[in-house]
């Protein structure tokens, strides 16, 4: 048996997917407001001086870049272990609520001060919201295996997670905490430190790992429910893994960074057909994808507007929502 | 050893019982097909078979071990299920979805070996699908894709296979096709149990059918035995043409029983 034909051989889709993280890796540690020269940077690094160069490479750039590789990871791969457990092309990491909810126990921590009192306190209330969120859609879709429930599920925490945010923006007294609450939401990578780093780093590293162990029951899922339950997969524990890796990955990630909207959505959508619409090695590919495309969203939002930051969620909802769009009109061509 | 023994199977949805005191045994080498009206629980049995329904009462064994004691995984091994529905939910091609039936062979990080890629070839080429193994599965026909999910199913080579209506949909020739595929693989020592609505392909190809109306057992055994007029008038409501070809019974629907007088008497062109 010859092995299988692809529009691109998948190491080779790999090495250049890889490439295309570090390059976008290298251009956010060396671009913004205050240009730094590569060689000047290396010089300071070696010989220990703590020149301007090396304080914003460490403390703002380097965190910065590997947010952003994290976060990108992350929606990048839950989208495609979404996509392919729901077997539905137009799902995303927001759909089971853990977004919603991740933003409201972060909002929490706003309305009561919380974040003002300790800075952690921000990403700690998004965990923990993600968590519960996650937690309900978990016993509201019950023992059922229907895809159908758990989107629905998911639904109902999402809108009832919106209604109370928007509940806290609307109760705010102070409209300057408000405006805060509103710029967090739409999700940035700036002003971010190691603190960041190393609190979401674990969860992420772990829900990553747990997403990986389901990708072979997602190939199982390609003939249906039925025929992958009979080859031995157990599709209540491939939905709590699931549940699980998006809760502990995407609810760290959107605990630091605020809601990036699209990333889920169409990192798996451009690669799928590259990897053969196998989704198993669609998880690690919209891993590395996710990874690109938010490192490189984060430099373009740099660039754009150097003087008054763009919000990274804002440019990636911007490109995101067209290619829905076009998304659902290929659909219904599909279909007709 | 039998490789699936049922007893006293009963099986209800709700208050409405499907399933009442079945007791079945299926031999190595031999295809067993399930006939019987619309709902009167062809799918039922053969999802409890597969371990994809739990019974309320009696037992399944496979390989003379209650199914719930034997392990999903090593069960998936052994048992291959080909659902109705033929579901196919992403464009892959016909290769890679035929090897997706090595699934339950490999572990959750292994990639397919040597053995898993001669497998999917043999499942191919006894399916005859191999000179159009490299092309996506969303431009093939009716047929093909048939014959692929069949592919798949074999391609685990298991000891027993359940095919729930794996011609419905399908033209006279490929019927044939995909009956003689399971034919073969019977007649290999494997257990085929197929469920089906084609009265004379059940006839001709199965070694031993079993007919279920009212949740019971209305009649089992050799095509002749089970396929008379008065089980045909009584389980499934019909007058059917009966003759008799080269290769088994033709059975011809005709009429429903209160239709009045439709001849059903004549004789097939060639007899």
């Amino acid at each position: 048996m010859r092995k299988e034909q692809y529009l691109i051989r998948i190491p080779i889709l790999f090495f250049v997917l890889a490439i295309a993280v570090i390059v976008a890796f290298l251009a956010s540690l060396l671009v913004g407001p205050a240009s730094i020269n590569p060689f000047e940077l290396l010089r300071a690094i070696f010989s220990g001086e703590a020149v301007t160069a090396s304080l914003i490479f460490f403390e703002i750039r380097l965190p910065r870049a590997i947010l952003g590789l994290m976060v990108g990871a992350t929606l990048g791969l839950t989208g495609a272990a979404l996509q392919g457990y729901l077997r539905n092309p137009l799902a995303e990491p927001g759909i089971i609520g853990v977004s919603a909810s991740a933003s409201l126990g972060a909002v929490i921590a706003f309305y009561f001060g919380l974040a003002g009192l300790f800075a952690l306190a921000l990403p700690l209330g998004g965990m923990l919201g993600a968590g519960l969120g996650v937690l309900v859609v978990h016993l509201l879709a019950g023992r059922s295996n229907s895809p159908l429930t758990f989107i629905l599920a998911g639904v109902a925490v999402t809108s009832f997670a919106a209604a109370l945010t928007s509940l806290a923006l609307n109760m705010a007294e102070n409209p300057f905490a408000a405006l805060e609450i509103m710029f967090w939401l739409m999700g940035s990578l700036a002003d971010r430190s190691f603190e960041h780093v190393w609190l979401s780093a674990p969860f992420i590293f772990l829900g990553c790992l747990v997403l990986m162990t389901i990708a072979r029951p997602l190939d199982a899922l390609t003939l249906g429910e039925d025929a992958a339950q009979t080859m031995g997969f157990n599709l209540g524990k491939v939905r709590r893994r699931l549940i699980f890796g998006t809760a502990l990955s995407v609810g760290a990630a959107t605990s630091v960074a605020g809601a990036i909207g699209f990333v889920g959505l169409v990192v798996p959508h451009l690669l799928r057909r590259l990897t053969g619409n196998r989704p198993s090695r669609l998880l690690p590919a919209s891993a590395f994808g996710g990874a690109a495309l938010t490192l490189t969203a984060d430099v373009a939002v740099r660039l754009l507007s150097p003087g008054r930051e763009l919000k990274i969620g804002v440019l990636t909802a911007l490109i995101g929502a067209p290619f829905f769009l076009y998304l659902v009109l290929r659909q219904r061509k599909e279909l007709s | 050893m039998t490789p699936v023994s049922i007893r006293s199977l009963s099986k209800s949805f709700g208050q409405r019982k499907v399933l009442e005191e079945i007791t079945l045994n299926i031999s190595n080498g031999e295809i067993v097909g399930l006939i019987g009206p619309n709902g009167s629980g062809k799918t039922t049995l053969l999802r409890c078979i597969a371990g994809l329904l739990d019974p309320d009462k009696g037992d399944i064994y496979i390989d003379g071990r209650p199914r719930h004691q034997v392990d999903p995984e090593i069960l998936a091994r052994s048992l291959s299920y080909l659902p109705q529905s033929g579901e196919i939910h992403w464009d892959v091609t016909v290769q890679a979805l035929v090897a997706l039936g090595r699934l339950p062979h490999q572990g959750r990080w292994r990639a397919l070996t040597d053995v898993d890629r001669q497998a999917v070839t043999r499942a191919m080429e006894a399916c005859d699908i191999l000179e159009f193994r490299h092309r996506p599965v969303e431009q093939l026909s009716g047929g093909e894709r048939s014959r692929v999910l069949l592919a798949r199913a074999m391609a685990g080579e298991p000891d027993v296979l359940l095919a729930d209506e794996p011609i419905s949909g399908l033209d006279p020739g490929h019927a044939i096709d995909v009956m003689d595929r399971l034919s073969h693989l019977a007649h290999s020592g494997k257990s085929v149990v197929v469920v089906m609505h084609d009265l004379t392909l059940a006839a001709r190809y199965c070694d031993r059918l079993v007919l279920l109306h009212d949740t019971v057992i209305a009649a089992e055994g050799a095509a002749k035995d089970v396929l008379t007029a008065d089980n045909l008038a009584r389980c499934y409501g019909i007058r059917a043409f009966h003759g008799l070809a080269e290769k088994g019974l033709v059975i011809v629907p005709i009429a429903r029983t209160n239709q009045g007088d439709v001849p059903v008497s004549g004789k097939p062109d060639g007899l």
